[in-house]
């Protein structure tokens, strides 16, 4: 059988488990957990202390991963979404998030960068941010949806001016919240000790396996991405589908940005969430979704973004210099995605099957 | 065989149409050429002296060598978002070689070349062979390259004590008949830098590699359809591991062309060139789709991009935010104008194939 490249149903444990999406970050994460236990079996340890509020909060190297894993989590769902219809990815979230960051201060400051206490209300603040980067969002979608432009192209323009809009909106000041509840989504909620981030995290993620689980989004965003000619022929409207993607993408853009913004009470136009585009489409990529678009899964996804946060906490922790981390992260991705290819993939498979032919020759004898 | 017809090596059809290449690229030319007019009318001054442009040639001449590898990836349908950080890594490596040990100009040079290469090899063998995405392989290159420019040496470091790189850096070329004269009547000659001529050498060398060489013309079709190139008996996996190898190289002589151009390492040098290779290669009319594309095309695409920023520069709008504004918003005209013709043009394709 030298074309069949499924292997059937009733081989070896192994086959069967690496059919689940599910298995590449899990195994990623595995490893990583492996690694630090042998190095230092501390790094598990989870403490409870009073942090400056005096209230008591969870601490510890987890905690961290947990927390500043989220805005990456958070936009891997709708990078996900993205990756999966229009088989492209969006390049523009990390641009997307300070322009939605600076939106959310100048509404909360009501212009004025030095405000002593909060103009408008945060929710108002946050609805409008919502809107502009939903906005921003479905002007992505409506490039790749209507005018077939590749995805990375299309947001190539907002990645370009992104960073550019966020400083205009506030006329190149650094607006500071002074109310300390800004601060709460970034950081703690008095009382609650596990840190907000993950927790909203948490909500997005019930949210989208909700709505992934009582429409048909999900089906439809597959069925697209695996091929938009014959969906449109089912009697599906291809383009809308990748619109409303980016639409989703957009929400999670707004909210990471809220998170980001929140944690220091003021933004840094060129600085917030830099590359994190990247992380985005790594941890989609790290999930086992095909960046080509078709079959994904959300959960693998979240996984594999905090895997990324994992092995970022994990290289602190080995004294990695923060500028250099990139080089090992990217020796990391290699080998990853070396494993995971086709055509190793095929030929560690030929070589189990040879194997297990010479097992079966050698039990007949 | 459609993707044959695009390439415009393909026998010509009776009506003679322009190719979508050729479309694409007198666009861009046609553009340049209407705004830099224009620039010269309403701007005046310093447009119509002809060193304005040679400056803007030696600032991007770095810039035109990288479009040009990421043209002839994009030509065979990948990407490679390598080129800005390999950039900053051989203007860091060859800094500290000349700096700290002292070392030959020569000898940098082939530092530069051979750091350029090493990535172009890896890239393309994990792309072309192992077949995995393209913009992963070159997104972990970009990460590493930046990683170990800081590893290489964690500070910004000037080259100021080698006598030999310091008079290249300074060399420039003069140019015959096309100088000013200032207010006090001394004839000024227009010069230009040593990293000009590379990338125009380069650009004749890679134009007459596509236009008329075996593997050239196997980049249009590889990147039109994979499959038909397979069946036509191309060798798929080797002409785009070639075009990695290619684009490799170009981002290692176009860093030590930027490294002339700064005198400098740096772990933030040449911060979001890839973005603005891909982008002037866009405006230039390649396309990420792959099977279309010109080198001249995007020579032109880089010095709009260039003059774009020159003439926002002296409209006076000076806060920072306008020059990736305006450079976006070209960005977005090009690409909706590209996508119309592309869009009309296939529907006109469409309507000949049923009425013949």
């Amino acid at each position: 059988m030298p074309n069949k490249k499924v292997l059937p149903p009733q081989t070896t444990l192994w086959g069967r488990i690496t059919r689940y999406q599910i298995i590449i970050p899990l195994i990623a994460l595995l490893l990583l957990v492996l690694v630090n236990l042998i190095a230092d079996p501390t790094f598990f340890k989870i403490t409870m202390k009073p942090n400056s509020n005096g209230d008591n909060i969870l601490s510890g190297n987890i905690i961290s991963i947990i927390d500043n894993g989220s805005e990456l989590a958070i936009l891997a769902l709708g990078m996900t979404l993205v990756t999966a219809a229009s088989g492209g990815q969006d390049i523009s979230v990390g641009a997307g998030i300070a322009i939605s960051g600076s939106v959310l201060l100048r509404v909360i400051n009501g212009g004025d960068p030095r405000s002593e206490t909060m103009q408008n209300p945060i929710i108002l603040g946050i609805l409008i941010a919502c809107l502009v980067s939903m906005a921003f969002g479905a002007f992505n979608g409506a490039l790749v949806a209507f005018l077939k432009i590749q995805p990375m192209v299309a947001t190539l323009i907002l990645f370009t001016a992104g960073r550019n809009i966020a400083s205009w909106i506030n006329n190149g000041e650094l607006p500071i919240v002074k109310d300390e509840s800004f601060g709460y989504f970034g950081n703690y909620i008095p009382g609650v000790p596990i840190p907000t981030p993950f927790i909203i995290a948490i909500i997005c993620f019930i949210v989208m396996f909700l709505v992934m689980k009582f429409t048909t989004l999900g089906l439809y965003v597959q069925s697209v991405g695996i091929n938009d000619k014959t969906s449109r022929l089912n009697g599906l409207n291809p383009e809308l589908i990748k619109l409303m993607t980016y639409v989703i993408l957009g929400l999670c853009v707004a909210i990471a940005g809220l998170i980001k913004v929140s944690r220091i009470s003021t933004i840094n136009y060129s600085v917030i969430a830099k590359d994190i585009e990247m992380d985005a489409i790594l941890a989609v990529a790290l999930g086992g979704n095909a960046l080509s678009g078709g079959k994904f899964s959300l959960a693998s996804s979240v996984l594999g973004a905090y895997v990324i946060q994992f092995l970022t906490t994990t290289l602190y922790k080995f004294e990695v210099k923060a500028t250099a981390l990139p080089a090992y992260k990217a020796v990391v991705v290699i080998l990853l995605v070396v494993m995971s290819s086709p055509a190793v993939k095929e030929k560690f498979a030929r070589l189990s099957k040879k194997f297990h032919k010479n097992e079966a020759a050698a039990g007949k004898a | 065989m459609l993707s044959m017809a695009k390439t415009d090596g393909a026998p010509k059809t009776a009506s003679r149409k322009m190719t979508d290449t050729n479309l694409l690229m007198t666009i861009t030319i046609v553009v340049f050429f209407v705004m830099y007019l224009c620039a010269i009318f309403f701007l005046g001054e310093g447009f119509r002296k002809p060193q304005t442009l040679f400056n803007i040639l030696s600032t991007n001449s770095y810039l035109i060598i990288l479009a040009c590898g990421m043209s002839l990836v994009m030509i065979t349908g990948g990407i490679d978002i390598s080129v800005g950080g390999v950039t900053a890594l051989v203007a860091m490596s060859c800094a500290v070689y000349l700096e700290e040990s002292q070392g030959n100009v020569w000898l940098a040079m082939l530092i530069a070349v051979g750091i350029g290469l090493a990535f172009g090899l890896v890239q393309g063998f994990l792309i072309a062979y192992l077949k995995i995405q393209p913009f992963i392989v070159t997104l972990a290159g970009m990460f590493f390259a930046r990683g170990m420019t800081t590893i290489v040496h964690t500070n910004p470091l000037n080259v100021s004590s080698n006598k030999d790189f310091v008079s290249l850096k300074d060399t420039r070329i003069p140019i015959p008949l096309l100088g000013t004269t200032n207010s006090k009547g001394k004839y000024i000659p227009a010069k230009i830098e040593i990293g000009v001529i590379v990338a125009l050498v380069i650009v004749i060398v890679l134009f007459c590699f596509l236009k008329w060489s075996k593997t050239g013309r196997n980049f249009y079709a590889v990147g039109g359809n994979k499959q038909s190139a397979l069946m036509l008996g191309i060798n798929v996996q080797r002409t785009t591991f070639i075009s990695y190898v290619i684009c490799g190289l170009l981002a290692g002589i176009g860093g030590f062309v930027y490294f002339m151009h700064v005198g400098s390492g740096s772990p933030s040098h040449a911060s979001g060139a890839e973005m603005n290779a891909i982008a002037s290669s866009i405006i230039g009319g390649t396309m990420l789709t792959g099977g279309v594309g010109n080198i001249v095309g995007t020579l032109f695409g880089v010095l709009s991009l260039a003059l774009i920023q020159n003439i926002v520069a002296s409209l006076g709008l000076d806060q920072p935010w306008w020059t990736g504004i305006t450079i976006a918003a070209m960005l977005c005209i090009f690409l909706v104008v590209q996508s119309i013709i592309i869009s009309r043009r296939k529907k006109a394709n469409l309507k000949k194939a049923k009425e013949g």
